[in-house]
C-alpha cells in the first residue's frame, strides 16, 4: 500500500540560532550586503538552492553555462566596484567557471565563486560529479577553501569576501560539501577572518614617496604610465590632480582606461601593442616614468630590455611582488594608489617640460588613430568612432578580444572609471557579452554596451536568452568580418598569409536574436551603421544584437609585434 | 644546475594548515624552477611551522621568489637568506655495505665526519651524518665505494646567525 510522506521542510531558521549550512551560506552572504548571484544550479548544490528558495532579497541570475556566470560576476564588480559572486555545483559546474576565474586573477578583479562538492565520505573516491576544484582552483585564485564544517561557512564567506576586495583584489572560491550544506549547525555569524600572514601596505613609505616628487619635480620628459590599479583603488580624482598640478602627460594601459578622462589634453591613449604610436614614442623618450597600478605586462613592454631604456622608474603598487617582477624600479612605493598619489601630489614641483610637450604634440599629429573606409566596405574603426561620438564616451562598454578590443580600446575615448571592461590579462574570448550582462544588473540606470567579434560571440552567446529573459536594454554590437581576425592579422604578417583555421561561416546572427526573443539588425552598407546604432542605443527593456558585416581585410595597427621594441612598431599596413 | 643558476634558500614560516605545502610547492612549480630540497617541521609556536626551501634560480630572482611566498594567505613570512651569514644543517642516514675487512675502514671516516654508527648487522651499517650539505656530500661520496644500499637526506634547515630573526 502506497503511503504519503509528507515532504520534508527546510528547517527554518528558528529561535536557537539552529540553521543548515546553507541557511547560514544565504545570512553570511546577505551579511556581506550582496544582492545578486549569477549561477546554475546542479546536484551538489541543491541544498544552497533550497536556502536561496528562502531570500528573495537576493536575486539569483539563473545563466545557462557557468562560464557566463563568472565573467557576469567580473563585470558586475568591474562595473560597481563591489565584489561580484557567482556559485555553481561541483565537477563541471565548477569547472565551467575556471576561465572566469582566471581571468579575474589576471586582471585583480574582486569576485567569490561557490561551488557545491561531493558529499565529505565520498570525496577523494571519484565520486559522482566530483573534481578537486580547490586543487585546481588553487593557482588561478587568491585563495580557496573547502570548508568541512557548516558552523565554519560564516567565517569561510567572511574571509573570501574581505581577501577578494582588499589589497590586490582577486578571485576567492569556497567549496562547500553538499552534507556540510545540509548539516544543521548554530552559527557564530559575526565571526572575522582571522589572516596572521595577510597585512596589506596601504600607504606608502614618505621617503620614497618624497624621492619620487624629486625625480618628477627634475624631470625633462616625465610621463606617467597608469593601469587597473588607479581605477581599482578609486584613484583617479588624485591621478587628475597630478597631472593638472604638473602638466605631465599619461598613458594608460588597456585595464587603466578610464582611470582619468581620456579627452584631457594631456591624456595620450593608450599604450603598448596596438597603442597610439605617440604614446608608445613619448614613454620610450621619457626619462622620468611614474608607474602607478601597472605591472609591465609584455603586451605593453615588448622586448623588456628595449623598453624605455634611458628612463628611471618610479613604481607605485600595492602587491610588492610586482615591482621589480619585470622591470627594476629605481623608486619603488608599496602602497594603496590613492593614498600614495594623494601623499605625493602638493611636494610635486610643475617641472620645465615645455619642449617636451611640442615634442609630443608633433608626434600626436604626425601619427594620429587614423582610418580608412574603402568603397562600400564597413570599417570596424569607423563603428567604433561612431560608438564613441554617440555615447560621447559615457557608456559603460564591455568588449570580447581580439581586433576589435583593441580598436574599441583606440577610438573609445573613456570619461569616467570602470566603464572600459574587457578581459585584458588573459584574453578570453567569449568574455565579452556575459561581462556586459554583469555590468547591466550592476548598472541598470546606465547605458551598458557590449562590443564583440563574431569568433567570441559564438563562444557565450547562449545567454542571450538570460539577458531577453530580464529585459535587459542591452545593445549588442558585434564586428562581424567572418573570421578570428586577430588570428587571421597574425597569419598575413607572420605566418605568410596561410590562414589556418581562422576563417568563419557565421550564422544570421540578427536573426538568431529574433529566435531568442531580443531584437536584431543587421547592417551590411556602410550609410545603414549609424541609424542601426542609433536605434540599438535606443532600444529599451530588450537586448538588440546588431551585427555589423565588417571589412574582413582590416588589420588593426599600429602594431609592436610580440618581442619587438617600438622601434619596430608598423604603422601602416 | 641550469647555466645562470645558483641553489638560493628560502626560509618561509607559515601557518600549519592543510594544503599550506601544496600551495607553496605549486607556487615554485609554475615557474618552472627545481626544487634541490624542501624540509618542513614545528617551530617553537605549534601553530607555525618552518619550510627551508632550497630552490635552483637566477641570483637576482631570489627576492621575488620570496615576495611572491608572501602572496600566499598562510605565509607568515618569507626570507630570502642568500648573502646572510647562516647556520645551515642537513642529516643523512646512509646504509652501507660492510664485510669484516671494512668495517674498521669504514669507521674511521665515520669518526673523521663525527657520524655515529646508529645500526648495525654482519653484512651492514647505518651511519648518521649531520652538517652542511658539502660536508654530507663528501661524507657520501667516501662511502660509496663499499656500496651504499640506501640513502635518505632531510634536506637543508637554516637560521640565520645572532640576534637578526630568520
Amino acid at each position: 500500500m502506497a503511503r504519503v510522506v509528507a515532504a520534508s521542510k527546510t528547517p527554518a531558521p528558528a529561535a536557537g540560532r539552529q540553521m543548515t549550512g546553507a541557511q547560514a551560506l544565504v545570512e553570511a552572504l546577505r551579511r556581506e550586503g550582496v544582492e545578486i548571484l549569477f549561477g546554475h544550479p546542479g546536484g551538489a548544490s541543491l541544498p544552497i538552492y533550497d536556502a536561496l528558495y528562502d531570500a528573495p532579497d537576493i536575486r539569483h541570475i539563473l545563466v545557462r553555462h557557468e562560464q557566463v556566470a563568472a565573467h557576469a560576476a567580473v563585470g558586475y564588480a568591474r562595473a560597481s566596484g563591489r565584489v561580484g559572486v557567482c556559485t555553481a555545483t561541483s565537477g563541471p559546474g565548477a569547472t565551467n567557471l575556471v576561465t572566469g576565474i582566471t581571468d579575474a586573477m589576471m586582471d585583480s578583479v574582486p569576485i567569490v565563486a561557490i561551488t557545491g562538492q561531493v558529499p565529505r565520505p565520498v570525496i577523494g573516491n571519484d565520486a559522482f560529479q566530483e573534481a578537486d576544484v580547490t586543487g585546481i582552483t588553487m593557482p588561478i585564485t587568491k585563495y580557496n577553501m573547502l570548508v568541512m564544517r557548516a558552523a565554519d561557512i560564516p567565517r569561510a564567506v567572511r574571509t573570501a569576501f574581505y581577501l577578494a576586495r582588499t589589497g590586490r583584489p582577486g578571485p576567492v572560491l569556497v567549496d562547500i560539501p553538499r552534507d556540510v550544506s545540509q548539516e544543521l549547525c548554530e552559527p557564530d555569524l559575526t565571526v572575522e577572518p582571522q589572516l596572521p600572514g595577510y597585512r596589506p601596505v596601504l600607504d606608502g613609505n614618505p621617503h620614497q614617496i618624497a624621492e619620487a616628487a624629486r625625480a618628477l619635480s627634475q624631470a625633462q620628459r616625465p610621463i606617467i604610465y597608469a593601469g587597473g590599479g588607479v581605477i581599482t583603488s578609486g584613484a583617479t580624482p588624485e591621478l587628475t590632480a597630478l597631472v593638472d598640478r604638473t602638466g605631465i602627460p599619461v598613458t594608460l594601459t588597456l585595464m587603466g582606461k578610464g582611470a582619468m578622462d581620456e579627452t584631457h589634453p594631456r591624456c595620450l591613449g593608450m599604450l603598448g601593442m596596438h597603442g597610439s604610436a605617440y604614446a608608445n614614442w613619448a614613454i620610450n623618450s621619457a626619462d622620468v616614468i611614474l608607474a602607478v597600478g601597472v605591472r609591465f605586462d609584455d603586451r605593453v613592454t615588448g622586448r623588456l630590455k628595449d623598453f624605455a631604456p634611458h628612463a628611471r622608474f618610479i613604481h607605485i603598487d600595492i602587491d610588492p611582488a610586482e615591482i621589480g617582477k619585470n622591470k627594476p624600479a629605481h623608486i619603488p612605493i608599496v602602497g594603496d594608489a590613492k593614498r600614495v598619489l594623494a601623499a605625493l601630489v602638493p611636494l610635486v614641483q610643475p617641472p620645465q617640460i615645455e619642449a617636451w610637450w611640442r615634442q609630443i604634440e608633433e608626434w600626436r599629429q604626425r601619427y594620429p588613430f587614423r582610418y580608412r573606409q574603402r568603397d562600400g566596405r564597413i570599417s570596424h574603426q569607423y563603428v567604433c568612432d561612431l560608438l564613441n561620438r554617440l555615447t560621447e564616451g559615457r557608456a559603460i562598454v564591455a568588449t570580447d578580444v581580439g581586433q576589435h578590443q583593441m580598436w574599441m580600446a583606440q577610438w573609445y575615448r573613456c570619461r569616467e572609471p570602470r566603464t572600459f571592461i574587457s578581459s585584458g590579462g588573459l584574453g578570453a574570448m567569449g568574455f565579452g557579452f556575459p561581462a556586459a550582462l554583469g555590468a547591466k544588473f550592476a548598472r541598470p540606470d546606465r547605458q551598458v554596451i557590449a562590443v564583440v567579434g563574431d569568433g567570441g560571440f559564438m563562444m557565450t552567446m547562449q545567454d542571450l536568452i538570460t539577458a531577453v529573459e530580464h529585459r535587459l536594454s542591452l545593445p549588442i554590437i558585434i564586428l562581424n568580418n567572418n573570421a578570428l581576425g586577430m588570428v587571421r592579422q597574425w597569419q598575413s604578417f607572420f605566418y605568410r598569409g596561410r590562414l589556418s583555421a581562422s576563417l568563419l561561416r557565421n550564422p544570421d546572427f540578427a536573426r538568431l536574436a529574433e529566435v531568442f526573443g531580443a531584437r536584431g539588425i543587421r547592417v551590411d552598407r556602410p550609410e545603414d551603421v549609424e541609424p542601426a546604432l542609433r536605434a540599438a542605443l535606443a532600444t529599451e527593456g530588450t537586448p538588440c544584437v546588431v551585427d555589423i558585416l565588417c571589412d574582413p581585410e582590416e588589420n588593426c595597427l599600429p602594431m609592436i609585434p610580440s618581442g619587438q621594441s617600438v622601434a619596430e612598431m608598423i604603422l601602416d599596413g | 644546475m641550469a647555466e645562470g643558476t645558483h641553489a638560493a634558500t628560502i626560509s618561509v614560516l607559515v601557518q600549519n594548515a592543510p594544503g599550506v605545502l601544496v600551495r607553496v610547492a605549486g607556487l615554485i612549480r609554475r615557474r618552472g624552477v627545481n626544487i634541490h630540497s624542501l624540509s618542513v617541521g614545528p617551530t617553537e609556536d605549534p601553530a607555525i611551522s618552518r619550510m627551508t626551501i632550497v630552490v635552483d634560480t637566477a641570483p637576482d630572482r631570489t627576492e621575488q621568489f620570496a615576495k611572491q611566498l608572501r602572496k600566499l594567505v598562510e605565509v607568515l613570512r618569507a626570507t630570502a637568506i642568500d648573502g646572510l651569514p647562516t647556520v645551515d644543517r642537513e642529516l643523512a642516514l646512509v646504509k652501507v655495505n660492510v664485510t669484516p675487512g671494512t668495517r674498521l675502514e669504514i669507521m674511521e671516516i665515520a669518526n673523521v665526519f663525527r657520524a655515529s654508527v646508529v645500526d648495525l648487522t654482519d653484512r651492514t651499517m647505518t651511519l648518521e651524518v649531520t652538517g652542511r650539505d658539502e660536508k654530507v656530500d663528501a661524507f657520501i661520496e667516501l662511502l660509496k665505494k663499499y656500496g651504499i644500499r640506501e640513502m635518505a637526506r632531510t634536506g637543508q634547515v637554516t637560521l640565520v646567525r645572532g640576534a637578526q630573526a630568520t
